[in-house]
């Protein structure tokens, strides 16, 4: 924690204070923050875009994920200011004017989001994962997704939810199985 | 009518939820995606040490901090509050006592977080330490200070005894008398959103609460109560919960402190706790020290058993007093237990306050009956699912402490798991290092009565249909990710014949929606699913009245199906579910309907009977695979293989997703989380974060093969019973019954870490009886245990006592 600095707090944001103009979902924005401000906290209470949640504010569970230049960066831990000219992905640019993004699209149909809490964050963990790897195994996508904690589903819808959004994101025409939807036996 | 069976085409078919697309984009509002104009934000300072008189604040540093705009202490908020009647012990801020680290003694309101966060240091607060409280041992010591003054003994905060039968008699009568000691540690919720709450007070005297939270309408009473404010100018909304699974169901401090913070400076004012403040929060699981013995015949029937338990409850009441009785009430719902008798105590201690998790009180003596019956089916030589399966509770009967049991789907549950694992040719013969295990379990589907005493309904639907067709279903109950609002569209979608995709749903506003108890006890598919099926029906029947008469055919005929209402005996003779809605509004004026659920009275009558009643119990069975490394004692679970009897699921998918999430939840329980304390006397949390807080990632669950069985129960909404919590309960037993078929180690405590896996091998290595657990029983001065006859000794329910009722009053789930 800061220790307490009563007067000198506005000069500190005034001298401090950087004007960022970071690239959001493709779009300019151009915000006055301090410099030791989150991309978290910029996304969420600056630009408005709260599709990006927090768990921990420490790096710990992956809530918070976004995407910088296709990569997945816990945003909880990201400083705007070292983010000039680069790309920034939140849940809100996933979908298009066309609806959802598949790994959206599958994570409906399969129950994948319970509370939905997490979902942004594993959404674009999954979505770096598939652009890389547009086949993966069970275990690399329990891998991609290790960092992200999730403590209503289980992960399991999650992993069916990808490994089906990477079926049709390769053109396949997949469906969910009986099993996926009516359990087995 | 509701439609029948064959003619369902919503219910039983695996649909997306109806807030799926708005939280996989990130539409969803939680709390803390609230943003209001001129909002403060809000800290409170915590107590740093765990219990103490506060000899003196001082606010007045913070106070004149620049940006502060308001700031809290106890004496502002003097009234005290709690979720149950019985224990209203907790005050939104403390008094003149703290009583845990984490207990919260000032509050700030400030233009941002950090300069909150900056008065919050400038306060000064002197303590006067007091001797704390680490645990049960030390607690029944009696030897510190009273944490609480009131109780039913020195630090003990309930003592519960009761005799349904002569126990004494009844092990007399065994082939075999077994004795076990168990320990459950305790754990937390770890919802992956943290708290938060946004408070806004108006000129006009009324506020308006969102909040993360399972139960709005016991916000709203507490609300009422320490604000001292009429109820009806208290508007309370709870957003979708980003997790709650029982941690956000008491009324919280954060809460009334905001509200009261708004109040004052006459500004919205926010707060989200930061992940160490959930800890605080917890109202997690009970530690659980556990003592059963019970008397077998040689066939595995059971012909008496004697149950005690001792909870570790933390710094508060929380539902503890109801957590207690629920250590002690569903030993009887699966196998017939002839005689019974419980004895359960709750203590404080000076940590974050205990409450309900998943399963609430429940997962602990599962834990531990299945595992004690793991034991006795070795020493009997019977084969433990065979045991279980000849010895099971009767469906629509009534059990030693008058649960009454309608449909029992155990037998086939078991059957299931049985068959999917290969058991038969598996069990006892996995290579060393791999094990079977095989337990079960059973829960509520909702609590038979009330929190407080009251004779209104425990949920209220209200229908609203207008002339273009829409169709708005308005019901109190809390969106927490298990699909509440989906039910709501899917019965009402049912009945009504619509799309549910075209409904919409207005839930968990106290001003908006009709009252219904809450998120909590598995009950909201079956009280809100009752009460929406009632309330659409009675709208189904204003179209048909209002159709039947136009085509001037009996209502009989009037069929309503996609969208489409029809003659069913002749087909040609159409219209469309609108143009029947404005036909019903042309003949009776606007169209409303309301629905209601109270569950059936239970035949219990005694002091205690209150806890552990419900409408209809969902039972479990599940078979682990584990693998234990000998060297490290690592555990790893492979594969569950898990039947659950639904009743019926209005959603398979979002069901399986419930068993899913139960199984890991369940995991983790059973292998690393735990709620432990370090320094001092034991009391300070040793790892309230994420990252050392241990709970499975993707590496660590299994893989999970989930087989509904749906038996419809004749209370549930076309025969739904829960899903949401009773999975959970056999996975701690039966993971740690595959240790020891893999290994031979008996780890009578979970968490199952490796140092007690080692333990255990350690002492079977050197020939010694391979367990790790607790090895001592506590003892405590117990009260004459009420005495009431099972059904099978002329029993009517009431406790001996003179004969009279002395039941009624008292605690509720």
């Amino acid at each position: 924690m800061r220790r307490p600095n009563p007067a000198g707090r506005l000069d500190f944001m005034a001298s401090f204070g950087s004007a960022i103009e970071p690239r959001v979902n493709g779009e300019p924005y151009a915000v006055a923050v301090p410099v030791h401000k989150t991309l978290l906290e910029v996304l969420r209470e600056d630009i408005g875009l709260t599709g990006t949640k927090h768990g921990c504010e420490l790096g710990e569970c992956g809530t918070c994920t976004v995407l910088i230049d296709g990569q997945p960066v816990l945003s909880c831990l990201a400083l705007p200011a070292a983010l000039e000219g680069r790309d920034v992905t939140t849940v809100e640019g996933l979908e298009s004017a066309d609806g959802l993004h598949p790994l959206q699209q599958a994570f409906v149909e399969l129950g994948a989001a319970q509370c939905g809490y997490c979902t942004p964050g594993f959404v674009l963990a999954a979505r770096a994962l598939l652009e890389g790897n547009p086949r993966p195994s069970r275990a690399e996508i329990e891998t991609a997704l290790g960092g992200n904690l999730c403590r209503c589903t289980g992960y399991l819808k999650i992993y069916e939810a990808v490994e089906l959004a990477a079926a049709r994101m390769r053109g396949e025409p997949a469906e969910p199985t009986r099993e996926m939807l009516y359990g087995a036996g | 009518m509701a439609p029948v069976e064959d003619q369902l085409r919503v219910v039983g078919t695996s649909l997306p939820k109806v807030d799926a697309v708005a939280k996989v984009t990130g539409r969803t509002k939680f709390a803390d995606d609230l943003f209001l104009p001129r909002m403060l934000h809000c800290r409170m300072l915590r107590s740093t040490t765990p219990h103490a008189e506060i000899v003196s604040i001082n606010t007045q540093r913070a106070e004149e901090h620049p940006g502060v705009v308001g700031v809290l202490v106890g004496r502002d908020l003097p009234n005290p509050y709690g979720i149950l009647p019985v224990s209203q012990d907790e005050h939104a801020l403390c008094l003149d006592k703290v009583r845990f680290i984490g207990d919260p003694v000032a509050a700030v309101a400030a233009i941002d977080e950090e300069t909150a966060f900056e008065a919050c240091e400038l306060i000064d607060v002197e303590y006067a330490p007091l001797d704390s409280v680490a645990d049960i041992e030390d607690a029944l010591g009696g030897d510190d200070p009273a944490i609480h003054l009131y109780g039913d003994a020195h630090n003990v905060h309930k003592a519960i005894a009761l005799e349904f039968g002569d126990v004494e008699a009844a092990l007399i009568e065994a082939d075999l008398v077994h004795e076990d000691l168990f320990f459950y540690e305790g754990n937390t919720h770890l919802p992956m959103e943290q708290h938060a709450a946004l408070a806004d007070y108006r000129p006009d005297d009324r506020l308006t609460l969102w909040s993360s939270s399972q139960t709005p309408h016991y916000v709203h009473r507490a609300l009422a109560t320490v604000l001292e404010m009429p109820a009806s100018r208290i508007r309370v909304i709870a957003t979708p919960n980003g997790g709650g699974f029982g941690g956000k169901s008491d009324p919280f401090n954060h809460e009334i402190v905001v509200a009261e913070l708004s109040r004052r400076t006459g500004r919205p004012v926010k707060i989200c706790l930061n992940r160490e403040e959930v800890f605080y929060c917890h109202r997690g699981r009970h530690p659980t020290l556990m003592w059963i013995k019970t008397g077998f015949k040689q066939d595995g029937s059971i012909t008496g058993m004697h149950f005690r338990s001792f909870l570790d409850g933390g710094a508060y009441g929380s539902y503890g007093v109801a957590s207690t009785y629920y250590t002690g009430a569903l030993q009887t719902v699966t196998y017939p237990v002839p005689a019974y008798k419980f004895e359960g105590l709750r203590v404080f201690t000076n940590k974050p306050p205990c409450g309900p998790k998943r399963g609430h009180g429940t997962p602990q003596p599962r834990f531990a009956l299945e595992v004690h019956i793991d034991k006795v089916a070795e020493k009997l030589g019977l084969d433990p699912a065979r045991m279980r399966l000849d010895h099971l509770v009767e469906p629509d009967s009534v059990t030693a402490n008058y649960l009454k049991i309608g449909s029992m789907g155990l037998g086939a549950c078991i059957e299931k798991v049985v068959a999917e694992s290969g058991w038969n040719d598996r069990f006892g013969k996995l290579p060393e290092g791999k094990g079977l295990g095989l337990a079960c379990g059973s829960y509520i589907s909702g609590a038979g009565l009330p929190i407080y005493w009251n004779n209104m309904p425990h949920s209220g639907v209200q229908l609203k249909l207008d002339r273009g067709g829409g169709v708005t279903v308005f019901c109190g109950s809390t969106e927490i990710g298990q699909g509440s609002d989906s039910v709501l569209a899917y019965v009402v979608a049912e009945v009504l014949g619509i799309d549910p995709f075209e409904i919409d749903i207005v839930t968990a506003d106290t001003s908006l929606t009709p009252v219904d108890l809450g998120s909590y006890s598995s009950r909201v598919t079956l009280m809100t699913g009752n009460a929406a099926l009632q309330a659409a029906e009675r709208a189904r029947e204003l179209l048909v009245r209002s159709v039947a008469e136009k085509w001037d055919v009996p209502g009989v005929r009037v069929a309503m199906a996609e969208g489409q209402v029809f003659d069913v005996q002749d087909p040609e003779c159409t219209m469309t579910f609108t143009e029947a809605v404005v036909l019903a509004e042309s003949k009776f004026g606007t169209i409303g309907t309301v629905g209601s659920y109270t569950p059936p009275r239970s035949p219990g009558r005694y002091r205690g009977a209150g806890v552990g009643p419900s409408p209809a119990y969902s039972y479990a069975a599940a078979v682990a695979q584990v693998a234990v490394d000998v060297d490290t004692g690592e555990t790893h679970v492979d594969d569950v293989w898990i039947a659950h009897d639904i009743g019926r699921a209005i959603n398979p998918v979002v069901a399986i997703g419930q068993v899913e999430g139960s199984v890991y939840m369940g995991l983790g329980e059973a292998l690393m989380e735990e709620m432990t304390y370090r320094g001092n006397r034991n009391v300070v949390h040793h790892h309230p974060s994420m990252l050392e807080y241990k709970s499975p990632t993707t590496h660590e669950m299994c893989r999970v093969h989930t087989y509904l069985i749906e038996d419809p129960d004749p209370n549930g909404p076309f025969g739904a019973k829960e899903v949401g919590q009773g999975p959970l309960l056999p996975i701690p037993p039966a993971i740690v019954n595959g240790v020891y078929d893999a290994v031979g180690a008996r780890v009578d405590e979970v968490p199952v870490t490796p140092q007690k896996v080692l333990a255990a091998l350690k002492r079977k290595a050197k020939q010694e009886e391979p367990r790790e657990g607790p090895k001592k029983a506590l003892t405590f001065d117990w009260p004459d245990a009420i005495q009431v006859p099972p059904p099978w000794a002329g029993g009517d329910g009431r406790a001996l006592e003179e004969g009279r009722e002395i039941g009624g009053g008292g605690v509720r789930a």
